[in-house]
């Protein structure tokens, strides 16, 4: 695992030229130009752009892995339609609760985060796994490429998974996650952010992306939440804080609902006891 | 909780990328493995993801989802607590440190008449959205012929998607995020820009 591991990190050092020096204020002017130019375009009758653009030059890292050519429309096939299936095999009950996995509280300020999962005609998916990834309350992932100094919190791993209820939703239990420093460009550091890993009825909803806190001072720098160059799909991202999820003398709470792709089938009006 | 049943569409939540720092929740023991090496019909699907200079990605991930031997689709749970009996069609790994991939599975059988392919979706740090592509099995020319989506694609981007039979009877499939020989990468109808 840790040889695996360190010729990881020795390639990624010689495959990642792109780690760049350059100050905050180049990725900023290249930020706003880039929104600029879509604002333009739009005024002009673009269309609204609703995701992340793959071609976002600011994320450097984005340079080399993002396909120049159009995405390819085509029909889904049979097996496109469908998705995997997960259960309670998979998923126990007590990994929505990232407070509990070790033998002591981990430090930070404790959240509940919820929401629900909902395809594009609004239906709850139902039954699907989320798994969810993220940093502690010091900003430090466990992960043994995340060198920065801030400490590792033994009573965190910062790892979660639950499967959605009847309606559609989820709930973890975990630590607010600290922003953190990243090599994109000199003193570049990542808004706090919660990865979710999503699945739908279909596979072509699969879906991995982060959900931010809001009012984070670090929206405007941050070229990865930036690449979603509409102001109304980035305002998508960022969880609403919700006293009613706050207990007291427990927990801070904010709600997320993400929708996914929308979906190919045409929607039948569910039968009786139909769980789809 | 209501259904909304009016017409209007919600507007899909944007995807963002996987990041560096996955490797410790996403992958997980036995998911590259299908089915066990030992079962009869066991192959390797391997192969190397590329960037747009050629050189390997160290830090993506990959998930394939397919139909069984019989063109089957499992709608079976399991996929994360692998059991070593159950077919659940799905699969997921983290490449290594030289960008490599091994998926442990089956040919999957044509299903409908249609030539079978194995469905792949591409994670990587760099990569602001997952990327949807298929693996076709090379064996059945005519189907192949037949398909709609590699019909529609020029001898070199068709070539893109179809996988090399290797003598052991292995898959080997290379995905190029970008340059010369970029995979050709898809959206579906109702998938938001």
């Amino acid at each position: 695992m840790s040889g695996a591991d360190d010729q990881t990190e020795q390639v990624e050092q010689e495959l990642d030229p792109l780690a760049s020096g350059d100050p905050q204020a180049q990725i900023s002017q290249e930020i706003q130009d880039a929104h600029r130019r879509y604002r333009e375009g739009v005024e002009a009758g673009d269309t609204v752009e609703t995701q992340s653009r793959i071609d976002f030059a600011p994320y450097r890292s984005s340079i080399l892995r993002h396909p120049t050519k159009d995405l390819h429309h085509t029909d889904p096939e049979t097996i496109e339609l469908f998705s995997p299936a997960f259960g309670h095999r998979d998923v126990n009950i007590l990994e929505s609760d990232l407070t509990i996995q070790a033998d002591g509280e981990p430090i930070g300020e404790r959240i509940i985060v919820t929401g629900r999962v909902l395809d594009g005609d609004g239906r709850p998916v139902r039954g699907q796994l989320v798994e969810v990834w993220q940093a502690n309350a010091a900003g430090r992932y466990v992960h043994k490429r995340d060198q920065h100094p801030a400490p590792i919190d033994p009573n965190f791993t910062g790892v979660g998974r639950c499967l959605t209820d009847g309606e559609g939703r989820y709930r973890f239990t975990t630590i607010k996650p600290a922003p953190y420093p990243w090599k994109n460009h000199h003193n570049a550091w990542r808004p706090a952010h919660i990865h979710f890993s999503l699945f739908g009825t279909e596979f072509t909803q699969r879906m991995i992306t982060q959900m931010y806190f809001p009012g984070d001072p670090l929206f405007p720098l941050d070229p990865i939440y930036q690449s979603i160059v509409d102001q109304d799909a980035r305002d998508r991202l960022v969880a609403t804080y919700n006293h009613d999820v706050t207990s007291h003398e427990w927990n801070t709470g904010y709600e997320w609902d993400i929708v996914l792709t929308g979906s190919h089938r045409t929607w039948m009006e569910p039968e009786e006891g139909d769980e789809h | 909780m209501t259904e909304t049943t009016s017409t209007q569409k919600l507007v899909a939540t944007p995807g963002q990328t996987i990041g560096p720092f996955y490797g410790f929740a996403l992958p997980y023991e036995g998911g590259e493995k299908l089915v066990d090496r030992t079962h009869p019909g066991a192959i390797r699907l391997h192969g190397t993801v590329y960037d747009g200079e050629g050189v390997p990605i160290p830090d993506s991930m990959l998930e394939i989802w397919q139909a069984d031997e019989q063109g089957n689709i499992s709608s079976e749970p399991g996929s994360l607590f692998r059991d070593g009996y159950t077919f659940t069609g799905w699969g997921r790994q983290a490449v290594d440190g030289v960008g490599a991939f091994n998926f442990t599975t089956v040919n999957p059988c044509s299903i409908d008449g249609k030539a079978p392919f194995i469905s792949l979706v591409v994670f990587a740090r760099g990569l602001l959205n997952k990327l949807h592509t298929r693996i076709y099995l090379p064996d059945d020319e005519a189907l192949l012929a037949a398909d709609p989506l590699l019909q529609s694609l020029p001898e070199e981007r068709r070539r893109t998607l179809i996988a090399t039979r290797e003598e052991s009877g292995d898959l080997r499939f290379d995905v190029r995020l970008q340059g010369a020989n970029e995979t050709v990468f898809l959206t579906y109808p109702n998938t938001p820009k």
